[in-house]
């Protein structure tokens, strides 16, 4: 045991604790409570009931107060857990509260009230995950639509994006024509024209196409990426053009060449770009938020930041929504992560 | 990155699925020969080209340039030919104040109040980034147990989207929220948070730095890493002590991602939008209202909009951030022009 | 079939003439090579014939029909590529099928003609792999595979053995020209490596600088050469290069008087009399003899490389370098002083532009 201890916390130069190795663990200790402890308190809470996030202090671990039917009375009434005044300990359900004074009946006996300090009373409670979170959004409120709209931007957008991309980086990379650097210059320009410069003139470019209320107007105005064209451009550099003269000398039409060698070779690049947009869509929130005004085209995110500003917030709904929200990118970084840790190293892009 | 030959053959059920697509390719194939004989070799790169280039004409450069004309109009009308051509007059109402440094004396309290807000934020938030971000990247640098693991604790929050993450906050934030449970448990009572306007600004600039610090990290880990490590063997050779070595050798050598870093978090910061919004609304009041979430509102979610004053106020955040691009680009340049000649 | 023919085609990219008039007419059948020094526009003139480049002028015809504006896939020729450039993401079967696909033939045709030319290059066993997962000697056959199967009119290779090891491309070289012999099909073969030149041509092409030097069958380049630079590039090692005048001596004849005073009698042709003047006389090595006979000329042995059947003996010869390869064995060493004889040596005259001066043999 304390072999792996000392493999796991092995030191500078191994003669003692070096400050910077103090500080190194708590750094990393504190940040991996920091990162992901927000998620995953949120991950929990997602799981209790209203009643059960109204409280405070709140418990780390979904509870609910036990009820009872008891015979009498129209409604299941919570259990507590009493001390009576001999110091023994019994079960009663509390028909009302008044001031510090609890009535309460025996589940046994249902028309005798007991009255009880609220002091001598806890609450006999038992661990429930109350799924009903998430299956309730999923039948009474748009949720299926809002996340229906969402995969088909995301989607819809990223198949575009990586079609149309890979077409403009295959024309820049592997032919010659008066105006390719210009064209490669404007693109790597708008760089620096981000969505929030220009959504004014957009949204009225958008509208004058019909596209407003459209979930079109959401994924065109976002398939022709600058850093999507960057990126596939750089890779396809990569590739021989003898490739491109032999494809020719096959018989090969220039667009067979594009996706019979060219699509197939650039497939690393086109897949970063693919998780890249897949990430990139399905959080987008500012443009959706303005070309989405119509309850039924939310996406996820719109429709949450929506739900979530209303006036009584109905966190239970929200906390479960916003976890499904992140599964997908949860997902994307469990299995994907090493490969996008490496694609951002290689290339800067986020 | 390299063009590799992609492992495997492809399992039979993905080529099943690709079935489909080749159908459609080698259907689309025969019309476009006809126009590869139209327009020869060349003219195919024109093809190739034009559809990316479409949709960026009409979905960027377009809009890039009607932007100018919007802010020279005025009115609520939202079609540039429906709208009455005003000049500078929306200019001049940003600048209307008569006193610069209080957002009350101008004409539009709101924007000024936003700038305000807006370069505080990026104040705090570009400098707190970049010194986690540097730090953390330091220490993933160092020899560590499981180092992908902790790169991946840092990098986790990049990926979440922005509603989730002000989401996640506000709920941790809020009177029964982790945070006050926490302090409860120190004995301080409950505190809702982002009611009070200096701590919601706070929270504004820790969320956003929680939610990227991880991409930056990486970032300066791949600088760092590329830095050879028989420099410092040299350096440990000569005596010289860690921090003298990190100040000669790690920082000058690093530059170079660093500038980038800092150009990223900069530009990101001054059109900082989605966390906030979804966490405070600008709010209590207006004392995490920023730039971008003026110009929303201005243009799209007021009564009264007004785009043609969106436009103007877009337009200059737009010239602050070529500025600081262009700075940070002049900057990266002397940098690089000061290592070669060393 | 296969008759190419280039009329004063001009090449430029931009403001650089990379081929300045070329004229050169390919039989059918025939083996031509294109050598010449690293950058003298071999690859270009062969990328041209394939319709990968676009002459900037002149008109280039193939089986008497003008291709000028003929896209490379429509001309009827396959070529074979330095790098080979197979497809790495296809199977040796899918790189072979791919030309014969996109012409529509039936799959039928398209096993039957992969089957022929596998088993002529014995690349059977492994047509399932791909390029990635074969030996560079393996790849070449592949990428000649891939030329043989499409039946082209005729066979563009470029540099197709430059990256083999020595051995595989001696051995590759013989079955090449086996190859040419079964399938009698028109071949431009470019390469730098003269041998490979020698031994496949049934012509060689010499460019230097764009400009076509001399054309002829090997012999002829060896024995003629139309200039010094053709001179000094056919034949291994090179041609020696002897500073010195000439004067005429009577009918069919002339004194050469070598740079250190030493005079030779060489026979030249009538009417060349007036070259008089500074020349270059050229001599291969192999034709110099050891020999102190009469009329022999002093020299300085500056180092010695015994190769066990033959000695390559470098020597200075009045301040002049001078090559020797001499059959045998030879008990000399550095500094040592021989006497060496031009009499059974074929010598080259040069003016001093370079040309040949025609000898009467
Ligand atoms: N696409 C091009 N643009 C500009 N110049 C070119 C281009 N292709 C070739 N050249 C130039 O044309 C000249 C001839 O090139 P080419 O490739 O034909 O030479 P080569 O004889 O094949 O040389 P090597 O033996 O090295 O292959 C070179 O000077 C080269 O720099
Ligand atoms: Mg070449």
């Amino acid at each position: 045991m304390s072999r792996v201890a000392e493999f796991i916390f092995r030191r500078r130069g191994r003669s003692g604790w070096h400050w910077t190795d103090v500080f190194t663990w708590v750094w990393l200790i504190g940040g991996l409570f920091i990162m992901f402890g927000p998620a995953v308190w949120l991950v929990g809470s997602s799981f209790k009931s209203p009643a059960a996030l109204a409280e405070f202090p709140p418990t780390i671990m979904p509870y609910v107060t036990q009820k009872a039917t008891v015979e009498g009375y129209d409604k299941p009434l919570d259990l507590y857990e009493v001390t009576m005044p001999d110091g023994s300990k019994t079960v009663l359900a509390e028909v009302r509260r008044i001031g510090i004074v609890s009535q309460m009946v025996s589940p046994d006996k249902p028309t005798e009230i007991v009255k009880v300090k609220i002091a001598e009373r806890t609450p006999v409670r038992t661990m429930s995950f109350a799924t009903s979170n998430y299956s309730e959004p999923f039948t009474h409120f748009d949720f299926v639509r809002y996340l229906w709209n969402s995969v088909f931007v995301t989607v819809t957008a990223t198949l575009i994006t990586l079609i149309v991309n890979s077409m403009a980086a295959f024309a820049l990379s592997k032919y010659e024509f008066r105006g390719r650097t210009f064209a490669m210059l404007l693109i790597l320009a708008t760089l620096m024209v981000p969505l929030s410069v220009i959504m004014v003139p957009l949204y009225s470019i958008v509208s004058a196409l019909g596209l407003f209320n459209n979930l079109w107007g959401v994924i065109l105005p976002t398939v022709a990426t600058p850093t999507g064209v960057f990126i596939l451009r750089q890779y396809m550099l990569t590739i021989p053009d003898e490739l491109i003269d032999a494809a020719r000398m096959d018989k090969a039409s220039e667009w067979q060449i594009y996706w019979r060698i060219i699509l197939p070779l650039t497939a690393p690049a086109l897949a970063v770009l693919a998780i890249f947009s897949v990430v990139w869509r399905w959080n987008d929130f500012l443009w959706p938020l303005i070309v989405l005004s119509r309850k039924e085209l939310y996406t996820l995110q719109v429709g949450l930041s929506i739900y979530s500003g209303e006036l009584n917030v109905q966190w239970h709904f929200i906390l479960a929504m916003t976890v499904v929200t992140m599964i997908p990118v949860v997902l994307v970084f469990i299995f994907l992560q090493r490969f996008i840790t490496t694609g951002i190293a290689g290339t800067g892009l986020k | 990155m390299k063009a590799d030959v992609p492992k495997g053959t492809g399992s039979s059920l993905g080529e099943a699925a690709m079935a489909p697509v080749r159908l459609a390719m080698a259907a689309i194939d025969a019309p476009l020969r006809w126009v590869q004989r139209r327009l020869g070799i060349g003219g195919m790169a024109t093809f190739f080209l034009l559809p990316n280039m479409l949709i960026f004409g009409v979905f960027v450069l377009l809009p890039f340039f009607i932007n100018f004309a919007y802010s020279m109009t005025g009115g609520t009308a939202l079609f540039l030919p429906d709208r009455s051509f005003v000049g500078g007059e929306q200019y001049a109402r940003l600048f209307d104040c008569a006193n610069y440094t209080d957002p009350n004396s101008c004409a539009e309290d709101t924007f000024w109040t936003a700038v305000g807000n807006t370069a505080w934020f990026v104040l705090l938030q570009v400098s707190l980034m970049i010194l986690f971000s540097l730090i953390t990247a330091l220490i993933l640098n160092r020899e560590l147990m499981a180092r992908s693991f902790w790169r991946a604790v840092f990098f986790f929050p990049v990926l979440l989207s922005p509603v989730v993450v002000g989401l996640i906050w506000k709920w941790i934030l809020q009177r029964q929220g982790l945070l006050n449970f926490g302090l409860y448990g120190l004995g301080f009572d409950p505190y809702t948070w982002l009611n009070d306007r200096n701590w919601s600004f706070a929270a504004t600039v820790g969320v956003s730095i929680w939610a990227h610090m991880g991409f930056y990290t990486l970032i300066l880990l791949a600088g760092l890493q590329a830095i050879p490590k028989d420099l410092y063997e040299a350096a440990e050779m000569d005596g010289t002590r860690p921090a003298r070595a990190f100040w000669r050798i790690t920082l000058p050598l690093l530059m170079p991602n660093l500038l980038v870093v800092i150009v990223l978090v900069l530009i990101r910061a001054v059109q900082i939008f989605d966390e906030v919004y979804v966490l405070t609304g600008g709010g209590p009041g207006t004392s995490t209202l920023y730039i971008t979430q003026y110009i929303y509102e201005t243009g799209f979610a007021t009564q009264l909009r007004n785009p043609g004053l969106a436009a103007a106020a877009s337009i200059l955040m737009g010239a602050v951030l070529v500025v600081l691009t262009l700075v940070q680009l002049g900057l990266g340049r002397k940098g690089e022009k000061k290592g070669a000649r060393k | 079939m296969g008759h190419i023919k280039l009329t004063n085609v001009t090449k430029s990219f931009g403001a650089v003439d990379v081929l300045h008039d070329i004229n050169l007419e390919i039989k059918d059948g025939e083996f031509v090579v294109f050598v010449g020094p690293s950058g003298c526009g071999k690859s270009t003139l062969l990328r041209m014939i394939a319709g990968l480049e676009k002459p900037t002028g002149g008109e280039l015809a193939i089986d008497g029909k003008v291709v000028n504006d003929v896209p490379a896939a429509d001309r009827g020729l396959a070529m074979v590529f330095q790098s080979y450039a197979l497809y790495p993401h296809m199977s040796v079967r899918q790189n072979l099928a791919f030309g014969l696909e996109n012409t529509r033939m039936p799959k039928a045709e398209i096993a039957e003609r992969i089957g022929e030319a596998a088993r002529m290059l014995e690349i059977e066993a492994y047509l399932e792999r791909r390029p990635g997962q074969l030996s560079g000697g393996q790849r070449q056959r592949v990428a000649i595979g891939r030329a043989i199967v499409r039946r082209p009119v005729a066979f563009l290779l470029d540099e197709p053995l430059s990256n083999l090891d020595a051995e595989l491309r001696g051995s590759t070289r013989a079955e090449l020209a086996a190859l040419h012999a079964r399938l009698s099909a028109t071949m431009i073969y470019v390469t730098h490596d003269q041998v490979e030149a020698m031994t496949l041509a049934d012509r060689i092409v010499v460019l230097r600088a764009g400009r076509i030097e001399q054309i002829g069958t090997p012999l002829e380049l060896y024995n003629r050469p139309a200039n010094r630079f053709v001179a000094g590039f056919i034949g291994s090692p090179h041609m020696n290069f002897l500073e010195g005048t000439l004067e005429a001596a009577g009918a069919g004849t002339a004194v050469a008087t070598l740079k250190g005073g030493h005079q030779l009698q060489v026979p030249i042709a009538d009417g060349t009399a007036a070259a008089e003047g500074p020349i270059t006389l050229g001599v291969r090595p192999h034709h110099i003899t050891l020999d102190a006979g009469e009329n022999s000329i002093p020299a300085k042995i500056r180092l010695v490389e015994a190769l066990g059947s033959e000695t390559v003996l470098h020597a200075d010869v009045a301040g002049q370098k001078i090559l020797i390869v001499a059959p045998g064995q030879h008990n000399l060493a550095q500094g040592d002083d021989v006497r060496l004889s031009l009499s059974a040596a074929p010598i080259h005259l040069f003016n001093d532009r370079g040309i040949r001066l025609e000898r009467a043999v």
